[in-house]
């Protein structure tokens, strides 16, 4: 088993033909993930190597969507998709006006929706699906969640676990917007949920509180042993560190907070990337 | 994007928000003729990007002419939180009899805008919500269908206003929502929103405009090199569209996506070093980006060592070898790479006599080393 996708998902790409979305694509289907076919208006009846090219969502079955267009069109084509009932709706775009993002959301809930993103780099469900552009040949099947506010990050603990023969069973991007679908806490209910998923390694950073409310969550429903990492410990506040998410407001969203929260409920916090998988070695 | 009072101000009036715009000088060549246009006494405002404008002394109240010609020389020639003030509001003092907060902001965890409002204006309203929660009236904001009035007006009610006041203070607002909405704002603030005798006024006026909503924003455009928010350096890396932030430390340090790069701030802070900066080159960056980020940050002086941490998924690590080796460097360079393409950078970087680090924990702690 895993979260969100696997090898029966059925996936279209909208924006497909576009330089990211080709090179992703073909990525996808490679890796064994079922793309059914791209979206990109007015070039219906193309093919783009053996990937059909429809002019709208709603002339391919599928089962869920990646979102690859322009941040300006985003909104819009995730309605499409959304409207449709396709789930999850990931949207790897970056840069999406965060109006745009809370109109998404609420439409997604109406439609009882998962959005991954904005401004993620996707999921994986190792050995079954890629749904984003997180680089596959880091990954293995195994029993690990991994939850990431982070894409580069996600790929450096990933590359620790992987070597230190922790597999994984989905390991997910969340986005480093403001702003995000799924979040800490419906990805946390989902791998508790999942019978294959035997731990769970959360990596937050800074900004808003997430992590607090991750953790009051894990109290009080989570049975699993979660493993945690918190980048930006010395990040000053009042500046963006590169995620439109990730900045200190007063004395709000310091790592500080966040570790102090993620222990009172018991959960370690690794001071470095490396030490994530010696951790969970001794919770396992 | 953050906006001067002035500016927000401004913005208020074009939605008719009641409030005091005054006169914007940057010299005081023409305050003889606002004085003799406002009368006296006039209240002087530094106009920066930074809060604790006050306390710092960039507001003062002028009482004669002689008093204030100096007092605004004197707060244009301040700095304040290292920001030099290039312009002044001038306006007249109002007299107030009480003091109320009215924003919005966006709720990250409940994914929708929220109006804050409150009686007790005039303070941080950080630190009403942590002592006096109950005295914060919340408004969550249905994303679709948009702010209502009858919403605004059952805000007012709460607050403790009736009849004409009651209209008056929800008109405001549901103005100012609209101006959230309107705008693309992260954050819009009347702090405080006063009552005087002429009834409510926007005292003053906070506005941030969201980054990402710029391409349907095209009035809050402005030139880089006009900006007040950022550093020279900061501003040569946003031209190159490099996420930049300048950290008072002396390793410099480039790296691919955000998390990573703030994850070696730490490892390096870890290992007893002080950044000198963050600086994140995104996904797929080529040689040419490579190239551009160490020049940006090396604009900045007294760098001992260079740490350059790179896992390579979209980006590919022989792209950045090269951009490496273009640069001549005048500190040591320490390389951290691995993911695509590798080997080759590995084999590039070595006959440069450049040794790669296989761990970013290792390359952080020879850096801080400087061996």
């Amino acid at each position: 088993m895993s979260i969100l996708v696997d090898d029966s998902t059925r996936i279209v790409v909208q924006g497909a033909t576009g330089h990211q979305g080709q090179f992703h694509s073909n990525r996808m289907k490679q890796y064994g993930t079922k793309i059914v076919g791209g979206v990109t208006p007015g070039k219906g009846g193309q093919t783009m190597g053996d990937i059909p090219i429809f002019d709208s969502v709603d002339e391919v079955e599928a089962d869920a969507s990646i979102i690859f267009v322009p941040a300006r069109f985003v909104k819009s084509s995730a309605l499409e998709a959304i409207s449709l009932g396709l789930s999850p709706v990931v949207c790897i775009t970056e840069h999406v006006p965060v109006r745009d993002a809370m109109f998404m959301m609420e439409y997604a809930k109406q439609h009882d929706v998962d959005i991954v993103g904005p401004n993620t780099p996707g999921l994986i469900s190792p050995g079954k699906a890629l749904a984003g552009i997180l680089p596959p040949h880091i990954f293995k099947e195994g029993n690990v969640g991994l939850v990431s506010r982070s894409g580069t990050l996600t790929y450096e603990i990933i590359d620790e676990l992987t070597k230190n023969g922790y597999g994984q069973s989905t390991a997910i991007g969340v986005g480093g917007d403001p702003v995000i679908g799924m979040d800490f806490l419906s990805t946390l209910e989902r791998f508790e949920a999942d019978k294959e998923t035997k731990a769970i390694v959360m990596i937050g950073e800074i900004g808003g509180n997430a992590e607090e409310l991750a953790a009051e969550y894990i109290k009080e429903y989570i049975s699993k042993p979660v493993v945690s990492y918190i980048a930006g410990k010395t990040a000053p506040p009042g500046k963006r560190m590169g995620h439109a998410g990730a900045v200190i407001s007063g004395n709000s969203g310091t790592a500080e907070s966040k570790i102090k929260a993620l222990n009172a409920v018991g959960v370690q916090v690794a001071t470095m990337p490396q030490e994530v998988p010696d951790i969970l070695r001794n919770l396992l | 994007m953050k906006l001067l009072e002035y500016e927000a101000k401004n913005i208020f009036v074009e939605y008719g928000i009641p409030t005091s715009t005054g006169y914007v000088i940057e010299d005081v060549e023409n305050l003889k003729a606002i004085l003799y246009k406002l009368g006296l006494p006039v209240i002087l405002k530094a106009q920066v990007l930074v809060g604790g404008r006050g306390k710092a002394g960039g507001i003062k109240i002028a009482k004669t002419e002689e008093e204030a010609m100096e007092k605004a020389k004197d707060i244009l020639n301040m700095e304040i939180k290292g920001l030099p003030v290039k312009k002044l509001l001038v306006c007249k003092p109002s007299e107030i009899k009480k003091e109320l907060y009215v924003g919005y902001v966006v709720d990250r965890n409940k994914k929708k805008m929220v109006m804050l409002a409150s009686t007790e204006g005039g303070i941080d309203i950080e630190q009403v919500a942590e002592k006096t929660p109950e005295k914060i009236i919340k408004l969550y904001i249905d994303p679709i269908i948009g702010i209502q009035d009858y919403e605004c007006r059952s805000v007012a009610k709460k607050l403790g206003y009736e009849g004409k006041d009651m209209l008056s203070l929800a008109a405001i607002i549901y103005k100012l929502g609209r101006i959230m909405e309107d705008k693309d704002a992260e954050l819009i603030e009347i702090n405080p929103l006063a009552i005087t005798s002429e009834g409510f006024e926007a005292l003053d006026a906070k506005l941030v405009i969201d980054d990402n909503s710029l391409f349907r924003q095209k009035e809050f455009e402005v030139d880089l090199k006009e900006s007040q928010e950022f550093t020279e350096i900061e501003k040569a890396a946003k031209e190159a569209g490099l996420a930049y932030v300048e950290l008072d430390g002396d390793i410099g340090i480039i790296g691919c996506g955000a998390g990573l790069v703030m994850a070696s701030l730490d490892v390096v802070n870890h290992y007893g070093g002080k950044p000198a900066n963050f600086l994140d080159i995104g996904g797929g960056a080529n040689a040419d980006n490579m190239k551009k980020a160490l020049d940006i940050i090396t604009m900045k002086e007294g760098l001992k060592a260079i740490f350059i941490n790179i896992f390579g998924g979209i980006t590919k690590c022989d792209e950045i070898a090269k951009g490496i080796l273009e640069y001549k460097p005048k500190v040591p360079v320490f390389v951290r790479m691995m993911g695509t393409n590798e080997d080759e950078a590995k084999r590039i970087l070595n006959s440069a006599g450049y040794e790669l680090y296989q761990s970013m924990q290792e390359a952080a702690e020879a850096a801080v080393g400087g061996n």
